[in-house]
């Protein structure tokens, strides 16, 4: 009985660790701008296209570079014709914004790279390992390509970290997502700093693409996957980086388990038409954690002035 | 010249208090809603009713709703499919059960089950501000949206899991064409918009953007969050309701729950950023914009006689809509119903300078 449970729990975790990915470029753009950016399902199918046909005729690690270039451009195309148009806004006003943005690059990665099913082959081992085999009988299944997925997810937190904690620009960023106003009057260029965030929340995409585009091909309900990191964000805060990999972790794992388990209760109970309560058990257990912790697992405490 | 408040004296606390206390205004209106009645009869066509004026006015129900919600209220919720697919079902299964209920008793259950659900799913509110509770509603959308596809109940133990409505009729008076649809859809946005008026500029009105405006000082100043907060939260789901079994009932006939899916919510929270936030002019020009955007650029090729393939056609849409959204965003981030206002004070002093 340990063993199945074992083995979802550790297949959970490992999916998790991909909703991460996608979490992690909201919280780069929420942190730095205060933009609740929709877009980042759109950037992260965009990403994927162009990786995936420009891989098509070219090495991987020249596609590679190319798509973080393409990334790059579309992080100062997005900057220079709609973020610097919109200083000052409300929230929701930029978050709109961000939704047709999110309709566009769905519209153009598309017209440009075709809407057909593409493949990502990165040369990741595709045979399922098994691990622990004497403990339990048959061991634990776990695919690789997952595996290796967490780590990278796991090396680019650490650079993200660095980035943010050593880096010149990373204090600059940091300050930003401090005081707009008292940063650029310190003298911190506001669209420099902009530009650069969109860009690294571009290559998050770019990786985070990558990896689900490997996994499930790359196709127009990629851009999907965004609605499934929202609940990650909420759960571990708006602005913390490690928030956004723990939440990952606990939602992958609790869906998974909540599939596996709680599924078949309900659908006897209920007389339901079938399980797939995945959709919506990720919302619902943020919310409830909501309740208690309304700024998330690590968002900055909420304190509010009259 | 001819739009001058000059010369109306308002000689009664009820004069000075009506909805449009300058005449022109009222007569425009009143013309506006005669027109509406027995003017658009006289010419409208089938594709006019079935693509343009009944999904507008049906919209718009919706856009009020959540405009009252997210506009008045300041709560955002992107959980408007999820609540009109509740009026759909409610309404659906009360006619199915008891065949006898008159319709506008269908209908306003549709609105009260609604909002009942709306009081639920609007109790994080009290917590949870912000995009938070914008994500939050997230979960009401895809948790009612869930349970409408798998509770076999709700969809009396359809196998395809969609339903249908079959024939619809008020006081034994069968609604069948889309003429008669239309004027029955309008009575009902004209009773509703009357009273979503009078409601936003009462007690009640005020207290939602008292709470909107600085929820911490509106608190201090006596109002009660949990009475502001779920009366908006049941007013907008009420309405809401009301759109999904109309949109349901009139508009689709036979639905399953896919129409009410969180594109649904997406669409109707672009009708009130686009129309205005906070004004109920502004969601009926939101939901005319988003309606007629997509009926245009699907024209737009074949006006133009160039050859375009489908699949591009759709693509070159959403490409068109997102970057419609973002330019007028720039252009006036209040809405269509500011333009209107500005155009309204130009007029004052047209053709005068000043």
């Amino acid at each position: 009985m340990l063993g199945p449970i074992l083995e979802t729990l550790i297949g959970g975790l490992l999916t998790g660790v991909l909703y991460s990915l996608v979490a992690l470029g909201f919280v780069l753009i929420f942190k730095a701008s205060g933009v609740f950016n929709f877009a980042q399902g759109a950037m992260v199918l965009f990403a994927a296209l162009s990786f995936a046909r420009l891989s098509e005729f070219m090495p991987l690690v020249i596609a590679f570079a190319l798509a973080v270039l393409i990334m790059i451009a579309l992080a100062y195309a997005i900057e220079f014709l709609v973020l610097r148009h919109l200083v000052n806004q409300d929230g929701i006003i930029l978050f709109m914004a961000t939704l047709g943005i999110a309709y566009f690059l769905e519209g153009f990665g598309e017209t440009i790279w075709g809407s057909d099913i593409y493949k990502i082959r990165l040369g990741l081992p595709q045979n399922p390992i098994f691990i622990l085999e004497s403990v339990f009988p048959g061991g634990l299944l776990i695919d690789p390509s997952e595996l290796i997925a967490a780590v990278i997810c796991a090396a680019m937190v650490v650079l993200l970290a660095i980035f943010f904690q050593v880096t010149r620009v990373g204090r600059a960023l940091r300050a930003v997502a401090d005081d707009h106003q008292a940063a650029q009057s310190v003298g911190i260029p506001l669209n420099k700093i902009w530009l650069m965030v969109w860009a690294v929340a571009g290559m998050v995409a770019l990786v985070a693409g990558m990896m689900w585009g490997a996994k499930l091909g790359v196709q127009f309900s990629l851009s999907l996957v965004a609605l499934k990191a929202l609940p990650v964000l909420i759960l571990g805060g708006f602005t913390s980086i490690p928030g956004a990999i723990v939440g990952g972790l606990i939602i992958g794992a609790g869906e998974k388990l909540a599939e596996v388990m709680l599924a078949p209760v309900l659908i006897k109970t209920f007389d339901l038409a079938g399980g797939g309560i995945e959709n919506w058990f990720a919302y619902v257990l943020a919310l409830l954690f909501l309740l208690f912790r309304p700024q998330g697992l690590f968002g900055e405490r909420i304190i509010e002035r009259v | 010249m001819f739009y001058r408040e000059v010369g109306q004296f308002k000689a009664s606390y009820d004069a000075d208090q009506a909805i449009f206390p300058i005449a022109q205004d009222r007569w425009f209106v009143i013309g506006l809603v005669v027109f509406a009645f027995v003017g658009v009869p006289l010419f409208a066509g089938q594709y006019l009713y079935t693509e343009v004026l009944i999904p507008v006015l049906i919209l718009s129900i919706a856009a009020i709703g959540l405009n009252i919600l997210t506009g008045y209220c300041g709560q955002v919720s992107l959980g408007t499919g999820g609540f009109m697919a509740v009026g759909a079902y409610a309404a659906y299964n009360l006619a199915l059960r008891l065949p006898e209920t008159n319709i506008i008793l269908v209908f306003l259950f549709a609105g009260v089950m609604a909002m009942l659900v709306g009081l639920l799913f609007g109790l994080p509110s009290l917590r949870i501000k912000g995009f938070y509770l914008a994500v939050a509603t997230l979960a009401a959308q895809f948790f009612l949206e869930w349970a409408f596809a798998r509770v076999k109940w709700f969809t009396n133990y359809a196998p395809s899991g969609s339903v249908a409505v079959s024939r619809i009729e008020l006081f034994g008076y069968p609604i069948d064409t889309p003429g008669k649809t239309y004027i029955l859809v309008l009575a009902i946005v004209v009773v509703l918009t009357l009273a979503a008026k009078n409601l936003v500029r009462g007690r009640l009105g005020r207290m939602w953007m008292a709470m909107r405006d600085m929820d911490i000082a509106a608190e201090i100043i006596g109002i009660r969050p949990l009475h502001a907060k779920l009366s908006a939260f049941a007013v907008s789901s009420f309405y809401i309701g009301i759109a999904g079994a109309l949109w349901a009932f009139l508009r689709l006939g036979s639905w399953e729950p896919l129409a009410f899916d969180v594109n649904r919510s997406f669409q109707v929270l672009f009708m009130i950023i686009i129309g205005g936030l906070g004004t109920i002019l502004g969601s009926f020009l939101g939901a005319a914009f988003i309606v007629l955007v997509p009926i245009f650029l699907n024209q737009l090729p074949s006006w133009l006689g160039i050859p375009i393939s489908t699949a591009m056609i759709s693509h070159l849409e959403f490409m068109l809509f997102g970057a419609m959204i973002i330019f007028f965003l720039i252009v006036e981030p209040h809405g269509l119903a500011r333009l209107w206002a500005i155009a309204k004070e130009k007029l004052r002093l047209w053709p005068f300078p000043y």
